[in-house]
């Protein structure tokens, strides 16, 4: 599904993801950890297409075509959906009418009339549902006066209502509380399938004890040090990240 | 002296401009070009005015004559030539045209993304439209149910015929003829407008519109409006059009009077689209208008702008709150992009006991545009227990352009409640990527912000008006971030 080769990207004059080599099939989850600063969210941000960031070097395949010439929203319409570390606001938007809008624009550029309200209505309430969410939320303005996990349970909210081919969770773990991540661990549990997958970017292990991942990569001076199974998070747990710094 | 004839009049205009030196065929209903007490009696004389009228409006002309243009607000703009000005032409003959085909299919792209249905489209395009039973029926309909419950809304010059004594009673009550430099030239020299009144008790039934005035069709480069709310009654009136309005008439200067007696509420909505002048500046209508309204005891005047067009706009909805416990409102979204310029803002003079004003401006700026919001909080030493709410929100595109505030404030009871907030933000990158990566594209994504971000006004326009700003929004944005 993504295959990413040779990947060097950076701001300006400064390189940060130095060569990057990793490999998602459809129905896995992949965790990518690593320590501050080691390049985790610039690589998402660079999935994504922030034009922030510069592609140096290498290529982004996504269903054996290159995305690199694909705008944000291109990339979006093919199903690439990022949780983001910190969400936005935009005052007098409500989350209902935002993720209304993004999901006609994606059946748009599919070529498909507008979701009947009806639809959209019975989606938003079987996935506030899922996600344990209160109503009162998604009629307020986004994110505007969330609390840390209350964003970050949102984001969850959006990508179950945009279905996405490939999620890639940048520290949907930070500002959760751990009831908080139980509900959200377990909507992402749910909405995995054996068509889409997964990346999970995160600090600490805690998340996976939750969504167990397939793979565990370890990310250090924008380079991937370290592969293994989910046993190799537990390592890094214990050993530290100054472990993977002498590798 | 012999009777003055229209023919005499005609003649001697003739060889005036014969004595400048040139000589255009003047077609037999457009003046001359160039202001002058002549001029003013040849326009009075045209829409058939009784003496009183056109004395009225010549000594308008003689104050405007000793007036200054004024050069306080923040909008840089070659002065117009006021003697390079005709004054009067009829009813613009504008060719028709026979289909749809032969409209700039630019046009038509615009009334589509608005909504505008194929009639309307043909209206505003000026292709002759084909006898529509609905639209007559609707019209004929609407001036049945107005005329029932003795509800006058026709254009300003018919009321100076059929209702004088209300239209000498009140016109220039409120913007008195020395008011300023563009309200004492209006005074002189308008021609288009509408006046209604709704007699006591009376609640509109329907939102009063321009739009049903489809005879009188075009919109004048002097209106004049008059609206008179008796006691205990209510309306709503809605002024403007979203479709892009082009007019060859560089200046526009409009004045708009209206009166809450006691008990009395009006809503005054308005949607201006002038034509801005192209990405370089060239170009545009001028719009300087001067609207006023005044309150009774326990009225309420509430003023809703959406104003997108023009090259430099210069307007200041007011209210004076004379009577006690009145209420004024003013609702705004200005959007300026391009080159364009706004000074806009409001007057709420307090006067009465337990007045209440609320003020709420939403400024927007892309391009190389200045938009600025200019407000006047006063408090008189009689109105006690005064209060007002002023909301100023400045948005900003780019890097270019720029939003500026100038609240004045003056208090003369120290019962007075003033409140200012006033903040500025700017279309972030973050915000734009996180919409994008949702798939929303750039140009959706600002007008879901801009939208966003006008919310609060946007909510105060009746429904099918608000519906069509927010696309107009849009509209107005295009092509701002590149």
């Amino acid at each position: 599904m993504l295959e990413i080769k040779n990947l060097h990207a950076g701001i300006e004059d400064k390189e940060i993801l130095r060569g990057i080599d990793l490999e998602v099939k459809a129905g896995e989850i992949h965790a990518i950890m690593g320590p501050n600063g080691s390049g985790k969210s610039t690589l998402a941000s660079v999935i994504a297409g922030n034009e922030t960031y510069d592609v140096l070097d290498g290529d982004i395949i996504l269903d054996e075509e290159s995305v690199l010439e694909l705008s944000p929203d291109e990339r979006a319409h093919k199903g690439v959906f990022l949780s983001f570390q910190y969400p936005v606001e935009i005052p007098g938007v409500t989350t209902t009418n935002f993720i209304k809008t993004a999901i006609n624009a994606k059946r748009k550029a599919q070529g498909l009339e507008d979701l009947p309200a009806k639809d959209m209505l019975k989606m938003i309430r079987e996935k506030s549902d899922l996600l344990e969410m209160d109503r009162k939320f998604l009629s307020r303005s986004l994110n505007e006066g969330f609390s840390g996990g209350e964003k970050k349970r949102n984001e969850i909210f959006q990508m179950a209502m945009l279905a996405p081919k490939l999620a890639i969770l940048d520290e949907t773990d930070s500002g959760l509380d751990i009831d908080a991540l139980k509900i959200v661990a377990n909507g992402v549990n749910k909405l995995k399938s054996k068509d889409n997958a997964v990346i999970i970017i995160t600090h600490y292990q805690r998340l996976l004890e939750y969504i167990v991942p397939d793979f565990v990569h370890v990310l250090y001076n924008g380079k991937i040090v370290k592969s293994g199974g989910k046993e190799l998070a537990h390592e890094l747990e214990e050993k530290g990240y100054d472990w993977v710094k002498n590798l | 002296m012999s009777k003055y004839t229209e023919d005499d009049l005609k003649k001697e205009l003739e060889t005036q401009e014969y004595e400048y030196g040139f000589y255009t065929d003047i077609e037999s209903d457009t003046f001359p070009k160039g202001l002058n007490e002549d001029i003013v009696r040849a326009i009075s004389k045209k829409k058939n005015e009784p003496e009183w009228m056109t004395e009225w409006r010549l000594e308008a002309f003689r104050i405007w004559q000793k007036m200054e243009e004024p050069e306080w607000a923040n909008v840089k703009y070659k002065k117009p030539e006021f003697q390079e000005i005709s004054y009067y032409s009829a009813p613009k003959q504008k060719k028709e045209l026979e289909s749809l085909d032969q409209v700039d299919p630019e046009l038509l792209k615009t009334f589509e993304k608005l909504g505008i249905s194929i009639d309307e489209q043909k209206r505003l395009s000026g292709v002759a439209i084909d006898i529509v039973i609905d639209s007559v029926s609707v019209a004929t309909t609407f001036k049945a149910t107005l005329a029932e419950k003795g509800i006058i809304f026709c254009p300003i010059s018919e009321a100076i015929q059929k209702h004088p004594e209300l239209v000498k009673k009140y016109m220039g009550t409120i913007v008195p003829k020395t008011d300023n430099f563009y309200a004492a030239l209006n005074s002189a020299v308008f021609t288009d407008g509408s006046f209604c009144y709704i007699p006591k008790g009376v609640r509109c039934p329907m939102e009063l519109s321009t739009y049903f005035r489809i005879n009188e069709g075009g919109t004048g480069q002097f209106e004049r409006t008059l609206v008179i709310a008796d006691k205990g009654s209510y309306v709503s009136y809605l002024e403007g059009c979203t479709a892009p309005a082009r007019d060859e008439n560089q200046l526009h200067a409009a004045v708009v009077e209206l009166i809450a007696m006691d008990d009395a509420e009006i809503k005054y909505s308005t949607v201006q689209n002038w034509f801005p002048g192209d990405k370089d500046g060239k170009g545009g209508v001028f719009n300087f208008v001067t609207k006023r309204g005044i309150c009774h005891e326990n009225s309420k005047i509430s003023w809703t702008q959406v104003e997108t067009g023009s090259a430099v706009t210069w307007k200041y909805p007011s209210c004076i709150l004379k009577g006690d416990n009145s209420v004024g409102e003013f609702y705004s979204i200005a959007v300026t992009n391009n080159y364009q310029q706004a000074d806009t803002g409001t007057k709420m003079i307090h006067i009465g006991k337990n007045t209440r004003s609320t003020i709420i401006s939403k400024g927007i700026s892309a391009g190389k545009s200045q938009n600025s919001y200019r407000g006047l909080v006063q408090v008189h030493s009689r109105a006690d227990n005064a209060r007002n709410f002023t909301q100023c929100d400045s948005l900003l595109m780019g890097n270019e352009c720029g939003a500026h505030t100038f609240p004045y404030i003056e208090a003369k009871n120290k019962t007075a409640h003033i409140e200012h907030e006033a903040t500025t933000s700017k279309i972030g990158e973050d915000q734009l990527f996180y919409c994008n990566q949702r798939g929303i594209d750039t140009e959706k994504a600002i007008a879901l912000i801009v939208n966003g971000f006008s919310k609060e006004v946007l909510n105060k326009l009746p429904m099918e008006f608000a519906v069509e700003a927010q696309k107009l929004l849009e509209i107005s944005l295009e092509g701002s971030v590149g």
